[in-house]
């Protein structure tokens, strides 16, 4: 298999502005990934899919991965104006000292796909794709249209992480229950004590089938008054 | 009925859009559309599973799985404990087939921090999942049965050499279904030879069993009629929605995850690797059948040639280790198809993610697009055919 160096190259030439970056993974795996510009990334999965020397027919794994804020503590060395008095004199000297900053790194919903090809029988391709944040801006464009097998792992991450995948067709919490808030794999989920209510599969069917028999008792009245008259 | 054929267009030719999304079927019958929601407790199910069916008379023409009544946030258990003790619970994923899933895990952290594993304990890893490949399959198919109404006689067959295995487990591991047998860098506990001899009296009795259970089931008048040209999977879209295992074999792909990564050692043994060419239930039926004597290949080598030494690595470390930053992606070829693990490490004692790619729920995937036009009654043998564990599919 190329090296993901040698795929990016590929990726620019063909499809071009699409912003890949190589990220590097230092652990002994040795398997590095590609970094995706939601804006590109479906032009970027169709043709790494038809590519006839690539052809990466294959989306086996889709991954969630949350990355919350998190406070950075770095040293820095500043110069700055100190007034000192030396001898009875009150003087100016740029004076350097080391100074601890923090700053709070933004968070963010990471989806994480790995790729192979059954024709060519090489892989793994990593790529990644980031959203923006991790409370309002969360859309990352769906790549179940490219490659079927996306369907129930983009859910899931729908589901589990809350990343919402624009182009799904399908939308819809998979492994909770319609009406669940929150999203449990995230890492600043909270349990809440308990759960009062939990939905059965036959509530819906339930109130469909009532409906049903009332609307047939109704008719049944209805039709009886007529008779006697 | 067309023929799929083995020939596949990979890509190649120019699909319209949504090629690859369900087919709407249309309502050709007078009156009205009947719901039914079949499961979560059916015995058709093998589990707690949900299908949201439209019928049209007994024609299916909607069909919409639903999950989750087991799911217990496996992977959020992962984050929050170490990487050994994981393990056992990677037994409770697919519980059919805890030597392939603890084989998975193993792999995927030793991908992750770099380990080697001894020369035997790899020959007992090879054994130890033929056996689980062995006795998933020959179940697979007796549940089929069970769900086409043959009830009692092909399943008690298949149990009853299932239960020499779960022996020879109980004896080497500790415990039958839930093993919790391998560790990185080797295995946990080394077998003897007795449990060898005895390995090796068991495999040697599994060849004239195949061929009672082939004779049996392969040519029944009902059977055939039942499961062929039932629940057709073409090819391309096997490949597109990440379908892997005896269901995409059955449908012409050759792709086996032992032949393409080699992983352990493989490569060592001579094996072949079964394909169908209809795509139907009966091949799938089939391709478990012959796969269960190419997995007896592997094990005769394999029990020929097992070497001595150690099963674990002495400088591996095991509990209590921090792997370094960086991340893996491990596969193995289980039973049920493509099982991976993928591991993000931040340098810590627990992995920072900890994800599976469970087969049974991606399999699942086309479960409509197979069920769509066919019998209600059919379904049943669909579901069926697609080999699914519900501790897999929900975590």
């Amino acid at each position: 298999m190329k090296t993901v160096e040698e795929i990016k190259a590929a990726i620019e030439a063909a499809v071009p502005g699409a912003g890949v970056e190589v990220v590097h993974n230092p652990g002994p795996s040795g398997q590095h990934s590609l970094r995706l510009d939601p804006s590109h990334a479906v032009e970027v999965a169709k043709f790494l899919r038809s590519d006839a020397e690539l052809a990466f027919d294959f989306l086996s794994n889709v991954t969630g991965v949350d990355w919350p804020d998190r406070e950075v503590t770095e040293k820095v060395r500043v110069t700055r104006p100190v007034t000192r008095t030396v001898d009875g004199v009150e003087q100016t000297v740029e004076e350097t000292v080391e100074e601890t900053r923090k700053h709070v790194e933004r968070g963010c919903l990471e989806v994480v796909f790995h790729l192979f090809s059954i024709e060519k029988k090489h892989g793994p391709l990593v790529l990644r794709m980031r959203t923006v944040n991790r409370t309002d801006q969360v859309e990352l464009p769906s790549l179940t249209p490219v490659w079927r097998s996306a369907e129930f792992q983009e859910r899931e991450i729908f589901d589990l992480y809350g990343v919402v995948f624009k182009g799904h067709p399908d939308l819809r919490r998979i492994l909770m229950w319609e009406g669940f808030k929150d999203h449990p794999m995230r890492r600043d989920y909270v349990e809440p004590d308990d759960f009062d209510y939990e939905p059965t599969a036959h509530d819906e069917v339930l109130a469909r089938a009532k409906a049903h028999q009332a609307a047939l008792q109704a008719a049944a009245v209805g039709h009886e008054g007529t008779g006697a008259d | 009925m067309t023929k799929i054929g083995t020939k596949l267009g990979f890509g190649r030719k120019k699909k319209p859009e949504g090629w690859n999304r369900p087919p709407v079927i249309e309502q050709t019958s007078e009156g009205e559309l009947l719901e039914v929601a079949m499961g979560p407790h059916h015995p058709s199910t093998h589990g707690v599973f949900r299908m949201n069916l439209a019928l049209d008379g007994e024609r299916v023409i909607r069909l919409k799985p639903e999950f989750g009544y087991l799911h217990r946030n496996h992977e959020k258990l992962g984050e929050g404990q170490s990487y050994l003790a994981s393990m056992p619970y990677t037994d409770r994923l697919d519980y059919l087939c805890s030597l392939t899933n603890n084989w998975a895990y193993a792999l995927a952290v030793e991908k992750l921090t770099g380990q080697q594993v001894p020369e035997r304990a790899e020959y007992l890893r090879v054994i130890l999942s033929e056996l689980t490949r062995f006795q998933n399959h020959a179940g697979t198919i007796g549940f089929l049965m069970q769900d086409m109404g043959c009830s009692g006689t092909p399943l008690m067959y298949a149990f009853r050499e299932r239960e020499k295995i779960l022996d020879l487990f109980e004896e080497l591991t500790g415990s039958r279904m839930m093993c919790n047998y391998m560790r990185f860098g080797g295995c946990r506990v080394d077998a003897t030879p007795a449990w060898l001899d005895a390995t090796r009296k068991v495999v040697a009795g599994l060849p004239a069993f195949l061929d009672e259970f082939e004779a049996l089931l392969r040519s029944n008048e009902i059977l055939m009629a039942r499961t062929q040209g039932v629940g057709i999977l073409p090819p391309d879209l096997a490949v597109n929605a990440g379908i892997t295992g005896p269901l995409l074999r059955a449908s012409g792909v050759n792709y086996d995850i032992r032949k393409v990564d080699h992983y352990g050692i493989y490569d060592r043994f001579n094996f072949k690797v079964p394909l169908g060419d209809h795509g139907d239930v009966y091949d799938r039926f089939m391709i478990r059948m012959l796969e269960m004597r190419e997995s007896l290949k592997i094990l005769d080598q394999a029990l020929k040639e097992i070497p001595g030494g150690p099963v674990v690595d002495p400088k591996a470390k095991i509990r209590g280790f921090r792997p370094k930053p960086g991340e893996a992606y491990g596969r193995i070829e289980s039973p049920k198809g493509e099982l991976g693990f993928y591991l993000i490490s931040d340098g810590g004692p627990n992995p920072y993610r900890y994800r599976v790619r469970p087969p049974s729920l991606i399999n699942l995937t086309v479960l409509e697009d197979m069920s769509l036009g066919q019998n209600v009654a059919d379904v049943v043998l669909i579901l069926g055919s697609v080999d699914i564990v519900m501790g897999e599919v929900d975590r």
